[in-house]
């Protein structure tokens, strides 16, 4: 991953001699510092002062109008019984579990399948790619339509038969979340796919010869060569997954907005919700920290591989 | 000759499963776009009378005027370019020059500074998402299209700067020093060597930053209120409400909020991919 570049970019032309001089000039030429500054000053305005605000504010109670009052951790206890909380964060898991689980296995699949250089080939992978490119609210809404009682997927199960299987799919506190996911992962697959295909891609051919030479049948291959090859990407499409369902809020809220009765509530729109709508800014943000402490093996991990490949 | 012709009907057999089993997915892919796509096309009665699974006995391209000009998509369609096309710009040109001094020259602290930019962007935005729409209303400026330019400017810079920073690192030292030696300044090696040899890592860049931020729906709803400013993400939200199971002008709004990215992905399919193998950090 430069983070991520793709494994046939990872290697660049061997890196210059590397005196302390190499790179340039020795003294910073005013300008360069400029250009470096400006970019630094708009991240700091828009990102590091408020999270550190952020961080702050999940030590207090505030309606967003009088002064924020300082509560400590009181936040935090006040989750520990919050029966919403609980469930938003049993979705979480359960997204992370189901959403990031299926989309990884069946991108791998995908890719897997459409590696091969065949006729046709790029209009299949341009198929599953499609959805990518939408909005997750454009996508969401379609598969409302699909949803609704006398939807697509009703019509479809009356036609065969199925009509006990009939269902208000997205008002029904059982099949809510799930029926989210499906949306979700529509979009996702085709994502998992490419960082995949480039992973494959990257697999050196004469392996797989070798293999083949040792009596490897297909099922051996796969196992022995192409998932141990995989390893670097694996890693990427887990850290992707990981963030992408901790940040998942557009599919949720455009379809359930997390009902009914919070059935598809995640992290993420419970904070949303409670910050914004119930104006409890200092809950909110307590909800964020949590977030945040969920991502932060993940970003560390991130910064550290960075930190690795930064020199 | 009977082993090549098993040979030969073998491999035929593979192409046919592998067009099966690949075309079934395609299909299956591209079943809800094509759903879309013809509820946006038929009446409304049609649907109330027959379902929206039904086969379509109607076909208008009204809803698209319905959606274009009642449900104001128009105008959230200009709002949303009026803030992804100065966006793109003005990041990949942030995060160009930031990479620019941290990759060609010894600033001090640049391998502490490129994490802290990368960081910034891995944080979770909920972290922000309070701060930022008070500081939006502090600075004067909330509910209004510059506040959502400026948020997503900062968020978005750490990310391209890293990628860019990685990209530029590759150049040999070399080349610049051949145009130190010709008298060129630090703009002169930014504008006229490093950036052109960085094309390709910026294109892809803007083809994925423009999805990104035309589809972006989270920072929108927190900085923006009125619905005159939303983007095309947070009106189609609106219509949903505005046309509530009025399911052939919600897909004509859904036709119309995915087109510009669809457009951008088919013209520029390539450095999309490309970007996306770069990019995998959203």
């Amino acid at each position: 991953m430069a983070v991520l570049t793709a494994p046939e970019r990872t290697s660049p032309a061997p890196p210059p001699p590397r005196g302390r001089r190499a790179r340039g000039a020795r003294r910073t030429p005013p300008l360069v510092l400029a250009f470096l500054l400006v970019p630094l000053l708009a991240e700091a305005v828009w990102v590091f002062w408020p999270a550190l605000q952020g961080f702050y504010l999940a030590l207090t109670n505030w309606d967003g109008v009088s002064a924020p009052e300082f509560v400590g951790l009181g936040n935090f206890r006040e989750m520990a019984h919050d029966e919403v909380f609980r469930t938003a964060a049993v979705d979480t898991v359960l997204w992370l579990v189901l959403f990031g689980g299926l989309s990884a296995l069946l991108g791998l699949g995908a890719a897997l399948l459409l590696q091969q250089e065949r006729r046709g080939v790029a209009f299949y992978r341009a198929a599953l790619f499609l959805p990518v490119v939408f909005s997750l609210v454009a996508t969401a809404l379609v598969w409302q339509a699909i949803y609704q009682p006398d939807g697509v997927l009703n019509q479809l199960l009356e036609s065969v038969g199925l009509d006990s299987l009939r269902h208000a799919w997205l008002a029904d506190q059982d099949t809510a979340l799930y029926a989210v996911i499906v949306p979700a992962l529509w979009r996702q697959v085709g994502y998992v796919m490419v960082l995949y295909l480039a992973g494959l891609k990257g697999i050196d051919p004469a392996l797989y010869e070798a293999a083949k030479v040792d009596g490897a049948g297909p099922w051996q291959r796969f196992r022995y060569v192409t998932l141990p090859q995989l390893r670097s990407v694996n890693a990427v499409v887990l850290s992707v997954i990981i963030i992408d369902s901790l940040r998942s809020f557009d599919v949720v809220w455009s379809l359930t907005r997390g009902g009914p009765y919070h059935s598809s509530e995640l992290l993420s729109t419970y904070m949303y919700s409670t910050a914004f709508q119930s104006l409890r800014l200092g809950y909110g943000s307590a909800l964020a920290v949590v977030i945040f402490v969920l991502a932060f093996g993940v970003i560390a991990s991130y910064l550290v591989r960075a930190f690795r490949e930064a020199d | 000759m009977s082993a090549t012709s098993t040979a030969v009907r073998r491999k035929r057999a593979a192409t046919a499963g592998f067009h099966l089993g690949a075309g079934a997915l395609a299909v299956l892919w591209l079943l809800p776009i094509a759903l879309v796509l013809v509820t946006s096309l038929r009446s409304f009665d049609d649907i109330a009378v027959h379902g929206l699974g039904s086969w379509p006995r109607s076909f208008t391209l009204d809803n698209f005027r319905q959606a274009w000009v009642d449900g104001g998509q128009q105008r959230a369609l200009i709002n949303s370019l009026v803030v992804t096309i100065p966006c793109v710009l003005v990041t990949l040109t942030l995060a160009a020059m930031a990479a620019f001094a941290l990759s060609r020259y010894e600033v001090p602290f640049r391998r502490s500074l490129l994490l802290l930019m990368l960081g910034g962007n891995l944080l979770p935005p909920q972290i922000l998402l309070i701060p930022v729409s008070k500081l939006s209303e502090l600075m004067g400026v909330y509910d209004t299209l510059p506040a959502l330019i400026g948020v997503q400017i900062g968020f978005g810079v750490g990310f391209y700067v890293f990628v860019l920073h990685g990209f530029m690192r590759a150049i040999p030292v070399e080349i610049q020093q051949a145009a130190v030696i010709d008298g060129a300044g630090p703009w002169q090696i930014f504008w006229r060597i490093i950036l052109p040899l960085t094309r390709p890592a910026l294109a892809a860049l803007s083809a994925l930053s423009f999805t990104w931020i035309f589809n972006d729906l989270l920072w929108a709803i927190t900085v923006l209120r009125s619905d005159a400013k939303m983007p095309i993400t947070g009106a189609l939200i609106g219509l949903q409400g505005q046309f509530v199971s009025m399911w052939n002008v919600i897909a004509a709004g859904s036709v119309i909020a995915a087109a510009p990215t669809v457009v951008v992905f088919l013209r520029f399919q390539r450095h999309f991919v490309a970007g996306l193998n770069l990019g995998a950090v959203k």
